[in-house]
């Protein structure tokens, strides 16, 4: 589904590594988690999947279903399947959430040569499962994320999700902020859409978020590469002993 | 007759171009009062006048204005899906065939000649007395030299609820006219009603509305700007509002080599609101844009509300301009006042000029204004993209947030729908 071959990255503005050879590949059906201590890298990644501005590439590629994602605009990446639920999510003051989400589904729709959906779809699904994520009515027609709580963004991200069906789901530290009945909506709304077809990232610092979205994989991050990979017990030890052991391990 | 030293000057050669108009002996006089008002004035504004610091009103001087293309549209008229009284004028001069039947319960409707021609009316009493008003404490001389000059005009008396907005249109046919309209509009007490008003009206227009509303009336006034690219135009609102009584206008403005939009209020009764706001989209790629709006409240009564929004979207050379001012009077205790101008520059080319300003004496006020200049938010930019939004339509999707709060203040549902339908089609069309 997801493969990252040799990446590395430096900061446009000024001369600086961020990201020093990763190598990842995220089969479909699976979900791998990224931990690490803050500062590895883990936002730089998921923000160079999803093709923001200010990075730069300096070797390495990235594929996603045998198409090289980095020569793709952002809404492209998008259209072709790509979905990165952001650890900070954006306000956007006068841009209505329903209207947003309306105009990203049928973009993406368009861009794929499928047909628009309909007004009377679009709200009978959104309210659906709007419901299931327990976010209210009156969220959806308020600007995109003003005014949200942490976990209202949060939430609101994986309603995107949920909306867009993309097949391969990045997530940036969804937990950080939450509470723990918070938690487990959002790990509701991501183990809903696990499926056969569909990849997993799960970007978390901690290790209770994978109590509720089991991963297949575990890695971990430092200083802007993979440094080991293992099961989920792997996370059971960053939790138990913090990253300070393994790092000393590998290092 | 004309001597070197006349020619030189820019108002006795404008005055050249132009008859006045002949009337009944009191609106010879109120012309003739405007002419020596504008004299008394220094005539007509310079470069280096303050006031028009930001905006050069050399061309608006000039006894011919400079040509201006009419723009040939298929896109159905403004305000077309409403049931409206429509009342048209053709390079300033009212055009009774494609005018309705003036003639609507609870308003009194004649053309300024008409009215004019008659010794006793009412317009007697109102004819350049708000202009007048308006003059002082900063003078507005092309609001004086239309009330001296104007050739065409309609007088409006709401003595009830009309059931219908009256739609005033200004075709532009002519690449070389020089339109000047004046039009009264006199709400009486507890009356109501909306004007509407379309159209680029001329290769160079001059235009007065003053606007009297009594104690309890309402007042709504819609007025889409554009849309011809060389057009300029110099328009002036004179409002006078009475107590409990409500002012709101709402201005869209896509186009135009100059315009120059200047709303004067003023609140002489208690617990009255003004709302005044303005959106303006220019992109100087097919020709320049520039557009100012210069606003004056003054707060002369207790517990009122003034609220100015005033937002502007610029790109390829495209200039903006704001002036406020809110001057609240000594005894207008209990004032609330409010003004915002804001612009979105979408490139580096375009520009922001902006001067708030508040003037206090009473010491219970609330008076807040803000002013700012911004790019499109390139966060929120990538957040839509990143949903699969290209990025031509995030950018609609920006502006038409970033105009928001100033289409918001368009109460009625079916006339903002319009304008937000007309912004989109706008934006289509300028894409890039
Ligand atoms: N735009 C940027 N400007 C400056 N430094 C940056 C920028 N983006 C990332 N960094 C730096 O790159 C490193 C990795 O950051 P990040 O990817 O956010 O780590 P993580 O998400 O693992 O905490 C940090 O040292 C951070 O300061
Ligand atoms: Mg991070």
């Amino acid at each position: 589904m997801l493969e990252i071959k040799n990446l590395h990255v430096s900061l446009e503005e000024e001369d600086k590594a961020i990201l020093k050879g990763v190598d990842l590949t995220v089969e479909a059906g699976k979900v791998h988690a990224i931990m690490g201590p803050n500062g590895s890298g883990k936002s730089t990644l998921s923000y160079v999947l999803s093709g923001r501005d200010g990075y730069v590439v300096t070797d390495g590629s990235v594929a996603l279903k045998g198409e090289d994602l980095l020569e793709m605009e952002p809404e492209e990446r998008a259209a072709a399947g790509l979905f990165l639920a952001f650890q900070y999510p954006v306000e956007i003051p006068g841009v209505g959430n329903m209207t947003f989400l309306r105009t990203a589904v049928n973009a993406q729709r368009k861009a794929r040569g499928q047909e628009e959906m309909s007004a009377t779809d679009f709200l009978k699904e959104i309210r659906a499962k709007a419901k299931e994520l327990k976010i209210d009515a009156e969220m959806l027609k308020r600007p995109v994320n003003v005014g949200f709580s942490g976990g209202e963004k949060k939430r609101n991200e994986i309603l995107q999700m949920a909306m867009l069906e993309p097949a391969m789901c990045i997530l940036d530290e969804t937990d950080s902020g939450l509470d723990v009945d918070a938690m487990k909506l959002v790990a509701d709304g991501v183990n809903a859409l696990r499926s056969e077809g569909r990849g997993f990232l799960v970007i978390t610092h901690y290790q209770r978020l994978l109590n509720h979205i089991k991963p297949d994989v575990v890695h971990i991050m430092s200083d802007g590469r993979i440094v080991k990979s293992g099961g989920p017990e792997l996370a059971l030890e960053v939790e138990e002993n913090g990253y300070a052991d393994i790092l000393a391990e590998v290092a | 007759m004309a001597h070197p030293a006349q020619k030189q000057d820019p108002l006795e050669a404008r005055l050249a171009a132009h008859a006045m108009p002949e009337g009944a002996a009191w609106a010879r006089e109120a012309r003739e009062d405007a002419l020596s008002r504008l004299r008394a004035m220094g005539g007509l504004p310079g470069k280096r006048d303050e006031y028009w610091k930001f905006t050069d009103p050399t061309t608006l001087n000039l006894p011919e204005p400079p040509r201006a293309q009419c723009f040939a549209t298929d896109e159905s008229a403004p305000f077309s899906e409403i049931d409206r009284l429509r009342i048209v004028f053709v390079d300033g001069v009212f055009d009774a065939e494609a005018s309705d039947d003036l003639a609507l319960e609870g308003v009194e409707i004649e053309r300024l000649s008409d009215a004019q021609a008659r010794d006793i009316h009412w317009a007697r009493d109102a004819y350049g007395v708000l202009e007048t008003r308006g003059q002082t404490p900063v003078a507005r001389a092309h609001a004086a030299l239309n009330t001296a000059l104007a050739q065409d005009g309609v007088v409006i008396r709401v003595t009830g609820r009309p059931s219908k907005p009256i739609n005033l249109t200004y075709l532009h046919k002519s690449e070389v006219s020089d339109a000047i309209l004046h039009h009264l509009v006199k709400v009486e007490p507890g009356a109501e009603v909306t004007i509407l008003e379309n159209g680029p009206a001329a290769a160079r227009f001059s235009k007065v509305m003053e606007v009297e509303v009594a104690d309890d009336a309402r007042f709504h006034h819609i007025r889409l700007q554009g849309r011809d690219h060389e057009r300029r135009a110099a328009t002036h609102m004179f409002a006078r509002l009475g107590a409990r009584s409500s002012y709101k206008s709402f201005t869209m403005t896509v186009n135009g080599v100059l315009t120059r939009n200047e709303q004067v209020v003023e609140f002489t009764g208690n617990e009255a609101i003004a709302h005044i706001a303005g959106a303006a989209l220019g992109d100087g790629k097919d020709a320049p844009f520039h557009h100012d709006d210069t606003v004056f409240v003054t707060h002369d009564a207790t517990d009122c509300e003034s609220r100015q929004v005033f937002k502007k979207v610029v790109r390829n050379g495209a200039e903006g301009v704001f002036q406020g001012k809110i001057l609240v009077k000594k005894d207008a205790q209990r004032t609330d006042g409010y003004q915002l101008s804001q612009a979105l520059l979408l490139d580096d080319n375009a520009s922001f000029q902006a001067k708030p300003e508040l003037e206090i004496y009473a010491d219970d006020v609330q008076c807040s204004h803000g002013s700012t200049t911004g790019a499109i938010d390139e966060e929120a930019l990538f957040y839509l993209r990143s949903r699969g939004v290209p990025e031509d339509e995030a950018t609609d999707l920006l502006v038409l947030a970033f105009l928001a709060e100033a289409i918001d203040e368009i109460e009625d549902e079916s006339l903002r729908a319009d304008i937000l339908t007309r912004l989109q089609a706008w934006l289509d069309r300028h894409r890039g």
